[in-house]
């Protein structure tokens, strides 16, 4: 059986956690077997998790399980996979889905694939799996030789399909250990889709000149439905936040549009956002790197290119409706 | 306070990436390698900054062959007291775990260090599998680190977000940018980092469960489609007629 963990975030299923399940379905597929999703903590709704394949939605439901604390997730986790006998465990490859994918990998003596961004294969009993490396400048597919694996899915790597009814909800009863971290308190970016799952980004560099720029990136992202991001440069002056600096050593993302603006496309930008499904990018220097790695490209001012793009789409989207 | 921080080797950030054996194994020649930039731009300065303030050592582990000496001299250099070398060829990250918590058990560390992943296969495992082989608690993507006594005040990435945690020494930190600033070696601490003990141990029994078969580069994008930056209008058609995204 193939075990998905589905995180929730204020009482609903994150888009990564659907995508899972989604793949663990088709992970199940692979392996002639079924998909199960597990919840942790206080949620309701859960047999929503079967129209993206789930046939079984367990639950543990310890309000205790609200504060998350890897080593106790790690802990209820590896408990259901044993009790319910999954042999391959999936993660989204999401902040707490890094922070304890590896301790499951230790405790149920697991190969793990950590960022996987395919359906596992299995041919002549080898089960094979690929992921980015290399910052996104290459692939690598691994194999896995345990009998249980670990793997957790890079964002936005298969689109989430629905299809099925509701799921039959479980409820389990597990030993839950006492947290050793304790968490004060969460401040999430309000009414913007987070960078690791936006399928759409504006992001800008250093041709915007200076931080009182921005108005018309934010008005742009806006109108689009978009999440703002920056290039280093941009965020090491301070002119943006730091959680909004893409590349090989802020975040890599893989959004379905990467609108990049005043950005020149050094190796190490490119090396987080070049596996976007269309890259654009607008700049006045008609020799700007990035043109090399982009589908489409305005070469022009910015400040003249952009303010014209909002019109664009504006008038797009109301004739959308 | 006693730390350890554990760093990686990575191809330096402009590297160019091949391979070679069909595709099999990772073309290092002609590449530079550096210590992995979360490792030492942030986890070990953020250690530093912390035996500066409160007394103490730090202490920093690689595994891999002899070459990685001239990263771990580097680390010396910005101000680690102490290197440890596990002499082996790592494939996997439960490997690298199981070898750097074999050395810390033991030793009885208050805060262990890494980055929150390294730079080539971008694993972000290391850290949380040798919290659980030490039984230690782990915080991952750390921005900021205060210490008042043995309680951590952290603030930590959370997917476009931060959370605020508290935990108390032992425990396993990954380091994301924000929680120091880089720092350059100076002459000084190169010539004292020749000094410095940096002692090999010989790696222990551990299994590769995972390993990678075969590489790929991604595929070539064609040529740069060029838009009238009169006619945005036309962008627009494009990226919802043609590409499909909006």
């Amino acid at each position: 059986m193939v075990l998905v963990l589905a995180e929730t975030q204020k009482g609903k299923f994150k888009k990564a956690s659907l995508e899972a399940v989604t793949y663990g379905n088709k992970t199940a597929q692979v392996l002639g077997t079924d998909c199960a999703a597990l919840v942790l903590g206080p949620a309701s709704g859960l047999e929503e998790l079967g129209k993206y394949g789930a046939s079984k939605v367990y639950h543990v439901p310890d309000a205790g399980l609200d504060n998350f604390d890897s080593q106790v997730y790690a802990a209820v986790i590896s408990q259901v996979a044993e009790k319910t006998g999954a042999t391959v465990i999936v993660f989204s490859h999401s902040a707490l889905g890094k922070s304890t994918a590896g301790r499951v990998a230790v405790r149920m003596n697991a190969g793990s694939v950590s960022g996987a961004n395919t359906v596992p294969t299995l041919e002549g009993g080898a089960f094979k799996v690929t992921k980015g490396v290399f910052s996104g400048k290459a692939f690598a597919e691994y194999e896995i030789k345990s009998d249980i694996k670990v793997l957790s899915l890079m964002g936005n790597s298969i689109p989430v399909e629905s299809s099925g009814g509701p799921a039959p909800v479980e409820e389990l009863s597990v030993e839950v250990p006492a947290a050793r971290v304790t968490v004060k308190s969460l401040e999430r970016v309000e009414g913007t889709t987070p960078l690791p799952e936006a399928e759409l980004v504006v992001s800008a560099g250093r041709g915007m000149k200076g931080p009182e720029n921005w108005g018309i990136i934010e008005e742009l992202a806006e109108v689009m439905g978009a999440t703002t991001a920056c290039s280093r440069p941009v965020a090491d002056t301070g002119w943006r936040p730091h959680h909004e600096h893409v590349g090989q050593t802020g975040i890599a993302i893989r959004p379905n549009l990467y609108l990049a603006i005043g950005i020149s496309g050094a190796i190490q930008h490119l090396a987080g956002v070049n596996n976007s499904k269309t890259i654009v990018v607008i700049n006045k220097d008609p020799e700007a790197p990035f043109f090399k790695a982009a589908d489409y490209g305005v070469v022009g001012d910015l400040f003249e290119v952009v303010p014209r793009l909002t019109e664009a789409m504006k008038k797009f989207k109301a004739e959308q409706g | 306070m006693k730390l350890l921080v554990c760093v990686s080797k990575t191809p330096e950030t402009t590297a160019r990436i091949a391979f070679t054996n069909d595709n099999t194994a990772f073309d290092s020649s002609g590449v530079q390698y550096i210590m992995n930039p979360y490792d030492e731009w942030y986890a070990l300065v953020r250690a530093l900054e912390l035996k500066e303030a409160n007394g103490g050592t730090v202490t920093i582990i690689n595994v891999g062959p002899a070459a990685n000496d001239t990263i771990i001299r580097k680390g010396l250099a910005i101000g680690a007291d102490e290197a440890i070398r596990v002499d082996a060829e790592p494939q996997s990250a439960l490997y690298v775990a199981r070898q750097i918590a074999e050395y810390a058990r033991g030793e009885d560390f208050d805060i262990v260090f890494l980055g929150k992943e390294s730079i080539d296969y971008n694993g972000a495992e290391v850290g949380a599998m040798v919290a659980e082989l030490l039984e230690l608690p782990f915080v991952s993507h750390a921005t900021k680190l205060e210490m008042d006594g043995n309680k951590a005040m952290i603030v930590a990435d959370i997917d476009g977000g931060d959370a605020r945690l508290e935990v108390d020494t032992p425990f396993v930190i990954s380091a994301a940018k924000g929680l120091a600033e880089q720092r350059i070696p100076n002459m000084r601490g190169i010539m004292m980092a020749k000094r410095k003990p940096l002692k090999v141990v010989e790696p222990a029994a551990a299994e590769d469960l995972a390993v990678s078969v075969r590489f790929q580069l991604p595929p070539e994008k064609g040529d740069v489609k060029l838009v009238d930056p009169e006619n945005m209008d036309e962008l627009v058609r494009l990226l919802h007629e043609e590409a499909k995204v909006i």
